[in-house]
C-alpha cells in the first residue's frame, strides 16, 4: 500500500515535467498541442539507445533528450505555428501518431514492437538508483521536477512569461508591442518539448524498458487533463492537477478493484473531466493566481473564462 | 525631413485598389490627422504603415529610413506604436499587466533588448529590479492617465472609455518616437470626447508624435496640426485644418453642404 | 512504368478510397464552416455509425444467405445507423459544445477532445477492443474490365458517395435550411437578425455531418473492420482532406477527400512508399498544404481584420 502510493508519487513526478511543459504550450501561449506523448517517446527512446548501444551514463543522455526533443518541436512548431491554433492540434496529433509508428517500424534502431529492454540503472557517484528500491528514485524525480519548476515558474513571472500570456490573448495585438510573436512560440513550444523529453528519460530508467506501446495519444490527453484540471497557467496546481489525474489512474489497484473496474472506465472519466472543466470551471481546481510584481503582491480573481 | 512618409504608397486586394499612390507625411512634434468617408482606405494606410500589412508598391520611411516590409514587432522596437480601431487588449491580464507587457521591450533601455528567455537564468535580484522598474514605468502611465487605481482589474472588465484610454498607456509603454491611434473616440460621449482631446495633446507636449484616424470632426479640427484626407483610395488635401475646412474638394467629398 | 490498365486499376482504388474521405471530410468542413472549429470528436462519431451499422445489419440479415433481401437490409440498417449516429452528433453538440460558444477558441477544442475519449472508450467498454468484420451484403467477387480487377463494392461505394454529395449539395443550394446554412457560415448574428434560427442550423450542420461520417464509417469497415480507435486515423486523413480542399468549403472537402484517396494509392503502388508509412502520406500533405497554401485549393484566405 505503502509502495503504491510511492508508486503514484513517483508517476505524479515523471508526468509534471510533461504537464508543465504542456501548461507553458497550452496555459501561457495558447497552443494546444497534442503530442506531449510523441516527445516523452523521444525522451525516453534517445536514453535507451543511447545507454543500451553506445554506453551513455544517464546523465549524459539528459541534455540530449531534452535536444532532441526541443529539435523536434521546432520541426513541426516552424510550418503549424504561423498558422491559426487548430491546425497546431491536428498538427501535433498527427507527429504523435508518426512518431509511434516509426518506432514500430525501425526494427534495427527502436527493436520495433517489442522495444528495447535491460536497461541500465542509474548510477549516482557509485550509488545505483534503484527503480525498486522506490524513495531513492523517489527523491531523484522530485528533484528534477523542483528544477523544472522553478524554471518554469521564474519564466512565466518574467516578462516573458507576460509576453507569452499577450500572444495568447490577441496575437496581432502583442505583435503591435514589439513581440517577436513566431519566436516565443517556437521557444515556448521547444521548451515545452524539452521537458517533455527529460520526462521520457526519466521514465526509461523508471521502467528499465521501453516500448512504442507506453506512448498512445492517451498519454498526450492525460496530460492535457492534467493542466485543465489544476489550473492552465499555474504551474503549481498543474502539478496538483497531475497529482489527481495519477491517483485516479491507480485508484482501482490501490483499493484493489482493478478486476472490477475496467480500464476504459477511468479513461471515460478523464474525458468527462476534460468537458465538465470546460463548462463549469476552465480556470482549473485551483482557480485563482497570484501575480506578484515589484514589492506588490496581489491575489486576482482568475478570468471567468480561459483565454 | 518628415518623421514618417509615405512614397507613392500602393495597396491593391486582387482588382480593388484599396489605397492609391498615396503619398503621406506626419512631422516631428505635430499631431497629424487622417481623415475620409468610410472606405476611403485609411485604416488600410494605417496597417501599411505599421506593418500589419505590405504595400504591393511604394514605400514608407521612418526617420529618413527605409522601413517597406517591416514586422510590426521591428517597427515596434525602432519606435512606432498604435492602437486599434476595434480594441484589442489582453483581456484576460491585468490593466498593470497590460501595460508591462507594452513595455515589453523599451526603447533606449538597452538592457530591456535582450533577456528573453534568459531570464530563467539570472539572478533572481536582477530580475526583481527589472519587474520592478518595468512596474514603476506601467504605473506612471495609469497614473498619467488616472486609471491608477484600477491597476489590478482586469482589462475585459474596464468601462469602454477606460479601455480605450489603457491601450494608449499600453502603445506608449514602449516609449514611443510616433504614436499611431485608429479612431480614438469610436463610441465616446462628448465628455469622454473633450477629455480625450486633452489628453492626446498632454501625449504631444512629451514629445511624442501622434497620427490619427478619426471621424469626431470637433476633435479632428481642433487638435490636428495637419490633416490628410482620402477618399477612394487617393489623398485628396493636405493641410492645417482651416484649409481643409474651406477646400472644395474636401467640402464636396467628405464634409457635405452642412459643415458646422 | 505502369500499364494503362494498372493506371485504371489505381485509379479506381483511390477513388473508392477518396469517395470514402470526401464523405467523412464533409463533416469537418461543415462544422468549421459554421462554427469555426474543428470536431475533434468526428472520427468517434464515424466509429459509433459504424458500430450501429454493423449490428443493425447483423440483425436485419440473421442467417439469410446472400441475395436482394441483405442488399436491401444493408441499406436499411445504413439509413439507420445514420438517424441515429445524427442524433449522437446532435447530442454532442448540445451538451459539450454549446455551452462554449461564447468562451475562447480553446475551450470547445478541448472540451471536443474530451467527447472524443469518452466516445471511443465507451465503444471500447461496450463492445470490446477486438476488431469486427461487417459482411459484404453481396457477393464480392471481382469482375475484370479490360484488366481493370473492380469489386462491387467499389462499384457500390463510389454510386453511395456520389449520391450522397449530389443531394448535399442540393440540399445546400435549393433549400430553405441550405440557405440558412450558408447564412448562418456568413454572419451568425446577422442570420439571427433575419430571422434564422441559429441553433436549429447548427444542430442540422451536426446531423448531416455525422450521418456523412455514419455512412462512410459502414462504406469502409467492408473492406477495413470495426473497431473502437478506427476513428482516429481516418478522422486525421479526412481532416488532411478537408484541409486540402479548404476547410469550411463544400466542395473543396469532396475533391480534397478523392485527391488524398488518389494520392496515397498511386504513393504506394507508383511513388514505391513503403505500406507501413501509408498514413505518413497523408500527414506530409498536410505539412506541405499548411506551408504553401494554407487556404486549400478552393478556400478563400481570410486575413483578420484589424
Amino acid at each position: 500500500m505503502f509502495n503504491f502510493f510511492l508508486l503514484i508519487l513517483i508517476y505524479t513526478g515523471i508526468y509534471s515535467l510533461m504537464s508543465m511543459g504542456q501548461n507553458l504550450m497550452t496555459g501561457y501561449t495558447g497552443m494546444l498541442s497534442l503530442c506531449q506523448a510523441g516527445f516523452f517517446a523521444i525522451g525516453s527512446y534517445v536514453t535507451a539507445i543511447l545507454t543500451t548501444r553506445y554506453g551513455f551514463s544517464f546523465w549524459a543522455t539528459i541534455p540530449l533528450s531534452a535536444m532532441m526533443a526541443a529539435v523536434f518541436g521546432i520541426l513541426i512548431g516552424l510550418p503549424t505555428l504561423r498558422l491559426k491554433g487548430d491546425y497546431l492540434a491536428i498538427a501535433t496529433l498527427g507527429f504523435g501518431e508518426i512518431v509511434r509508428n516509426v518506432l514500430n517500424n525501425w526494427d534495427s534502431l527502436t527493436g520495433g514492437p517489442m522495444g528495447i529492454q535491460r536497461i541500465p540503472m542509474v548510477k549516482f557517484f557509485g550509488f545505483t538508483i534503484n527503480p525498486y528500491k522506490k524513495i531513492a528514485f523517489l527523491v531523484m524525480v522530485w528533484i528534477f521536477v523542483l528544477v523544472f519548476y522553478i524554471m518554469f515558474e521564474r519564466l512565466g513571472r518574467s516578462r516573458m512569461g507576460r509576453a507569452l500570456q499577450a500572444i495568447r490573448d490577441d496575437e496581432i495585438a502583442a505583435e503591435a508591442m514589439g513581440i517577436n510573436t513566431t519566436k516565443y512560440k517556437v521557444w515556448a513550444f521547444a521548451i515545452g518539448a524539452a521537458a517533455a523529453g527529460v520526462a521520457g528519460s526519466l521514465q526509461t530508467v523508471y521502467s528499465l524498458s521501453v516500448t512504442p506501446a507506453s506512448y498512445t495519444f492517451m498519454v498526450s490527453v492525460l496530460v492535457l487533463c492534467m493542466v485543465v484540471l489544476g489550473g492552465m497557467g499555474n504551474f503549481a496546481a498543474v502539478i496538483l492537477g497531475t497529482f489527481i489525474i495519477q491517483l485516479i489512474s491507480y485508484f482501482p489497484q490501490l483499493v484493489g478493484l482493478s478486476s472490477v473496474i475496467p480500464a476504459q472506465f477511468k479513461q471515460i472519466l478523464f474525458g468527462l473531466i476534460l468537458v465538465c472543466m470546460m463548462i463549469w470551471r476552465p480556470q482549473g481546481i485551483i482557480g485563482t493566481r497570484s501575480y506578484m510584481v515589484g514589492k506588490n503582491r496581489v491575489k486576482m480573481e482568475a478570468a471567468d473564462e480561459l483565454a | 525631413m518628415n518623421l514618417l512618409e509615405t512614397k507613392e504608397l500602393t495597396r491593391a486586394y486582387g482588382g480593388v485598389i484599396a489605397v492609391n499612390e498615396v503619398s503621406f507625411e506626419a512631422q516631428k512634434g505635430m499631431i497629424t490627422g487622417l481623415i475620409g468617408p468610410n472606405g476611403a482606405g485609411k485604416t488600410t494606410l494605417f496597417n501599411n504603415m505599421t506593418g500589419l500589412d505590405v504595400p504591393t508598391s511604394g514605400k514608407v520611411y521612418f526617420e529618413g529610413n527605409d522601413i517597406t516590409g517591416f514586422n510590426s514587432h521591428k517597427l515596434s522596437r525602432l519606435g512606432m506604436s498604435r492602437t486599434f480601431q476595434n480594441i484589442r487588449l489582453f483581456s484576460d491580464m491585468s490593466v498593470l499587466e497590460n501595460v508591462m507587457i507594452g513595455g515589453h521591450y523599451m526603447t533606449g533601455n538597452p538592457d530591456h533588448k535582450t533577456g528573453r528567455f534568459k531570464n530563467v537564468f539570472r539572478s533572481y535580484f536582477k530580475m526583481k529590479d527589472e519587474e520592478e522598474e518595468m512596474y514603476e514605468h506601467a504605473m506612471k502611465l495609469l497614473e498619467f492617465f488616472d486609471i491608477a487605481d484600477l491597476s489590478q482589474e482586469l482589462a475585459k472588465n474596464l468601462p469602454y472609455g477606460h479601455q480605450r484610454e489603457l491601450e494608449i498607456a499600453r502603445a506608449l509603454a514602449s516609449s514611443p518616437t510616433i504614436l499611431f491611434l485608429d479612431e480614438p473616440a469610436a463610441g465616446m460621449n462628448p465628455q469622454e470626447t473633450d477629455h480625450l482631446m486633452a489628453t492626446i495633446r498632454r501625449i504631444r507636449d512629451t514629445g511624442v508624435s501622434v497620427v490619427l484616424i478619426e471621424h469626431d470632426m470637433k476633435l479632428v479640427m481642433n487638435i490636428c496640426d495637419n490633416i490628410t484626407v482620402l477618399n477612394y483610395g487617393q489623398m485628396i488635401a493636405q493641410g492645417t485644418p482651416h484649409e481643409i475646412k474651406n477646400n472644395p474638394l474636401v467640402i464636396e467629398a467628405y464634409l457635405g453642404k452642412d459643415e458646422e | 512504368m505502369v500499364s494503362v490498365s494498372e493506371f485504371f486499376q489505381h485509379l479506381m482504388n483511390g477513388l473508392t478510397l477518396g469517395g470514402i474521405y470526401a464523405l467523412i471530410a464533409l463533416g469537418y468542413t461543415m462544422v468549421y464552416g459554421i462554427l469555426k472549429f474543428i470536431n475533434f470528436a468526428h472520427g468517434d462519431i464515424l466509429m459509433f455509425g459504424a458500430y450501429i451499422g454493423l449490428f443493425c445489419f447483423d440483425a436485419l440479415r440473421g442467417n439469410a444467405p446472400l441475395g436482394t433481401w441483405t442488399f436491401i437490409s444493408f441499406f436499411i440498417a445504413m439509413l439507420i445507423s445514420m438517424v441515429v449516429t445524427a442524433g449522437l452528433g446532435v447530442a454532442t453538440e448540445r451538451i459539450a459544445y454549446r455551452p462554449l460558444r461564447k468562451a475562447n477558441r480553446l475551450a470547445p477544442l478541448l472540451s471536443a477532445i474530451g467527447v472524443s475519449f469518452i466516445l471511443s472508450n465507451s465503444a471500447a467498454w461496450i463492445w470490446g477492443t477486438q476488431s469486427r468484420k461487417l459482411n459484404y451484403p453481396f457477393d464480392n467477387t471481382p469482375f475484370n474490365i479490360k484488366g481493370v480487377v473492380i469489386t462491387p463494392h467499389q462499384v457500390m461505394v463510389l454510386i453511395v458517395s456520389l449520391i450522397m454529395m449530389v443531394s448535399l449539395i442540393l440540399f445546400v443550394n435549393k433549400t430553405r435550411m441550405g440557405k440558412a446554412m450558408r447564412a448562418v457560415s456568413l454572419d451568425q448574428d446577422t442570420s439571427r437578425l433575419m430571422g434564422i434560427n441559429v441553433n436549429q442550423v447548427i444542430s442540422m450542420t451536426f446531423a448531416i455531418g455525422s450521418a456523412l461520417a455514419a455512412s462512410g464509417g459502414m462504406l469502409i469497415a467492408l473492406d477495413y473492420k470495426v473497431y473502437p480507435s478506427m476513428g482516429m486515423m481516418l478522422g486525421l486523413k479526412a481532416f488532411v482532406a478537408a484541409v486540402v480542399g479548404g476547410i469550411g468549403n463544400i466542395g473543396g472537402a469532396m475533391l480534397g477527400g478523392i485527391l488524398l484517396g488518389l494520392l496515397e494509392t498511386f504513393g504506394v503502388a507508383i511513388f514505391g512508399i513503403p505500406t507501413a508509412m501509408k498514413d505518413t502520406i497523408s500527414f506530409a500533405i498536410l505539412i506541405l498544404v499548411l506551408l504553401l497554401k494554407p487556404e486549400g485549393l478552393l478556400g478563400k484566405a481570410v486575413k483578420e481584420k484589424v
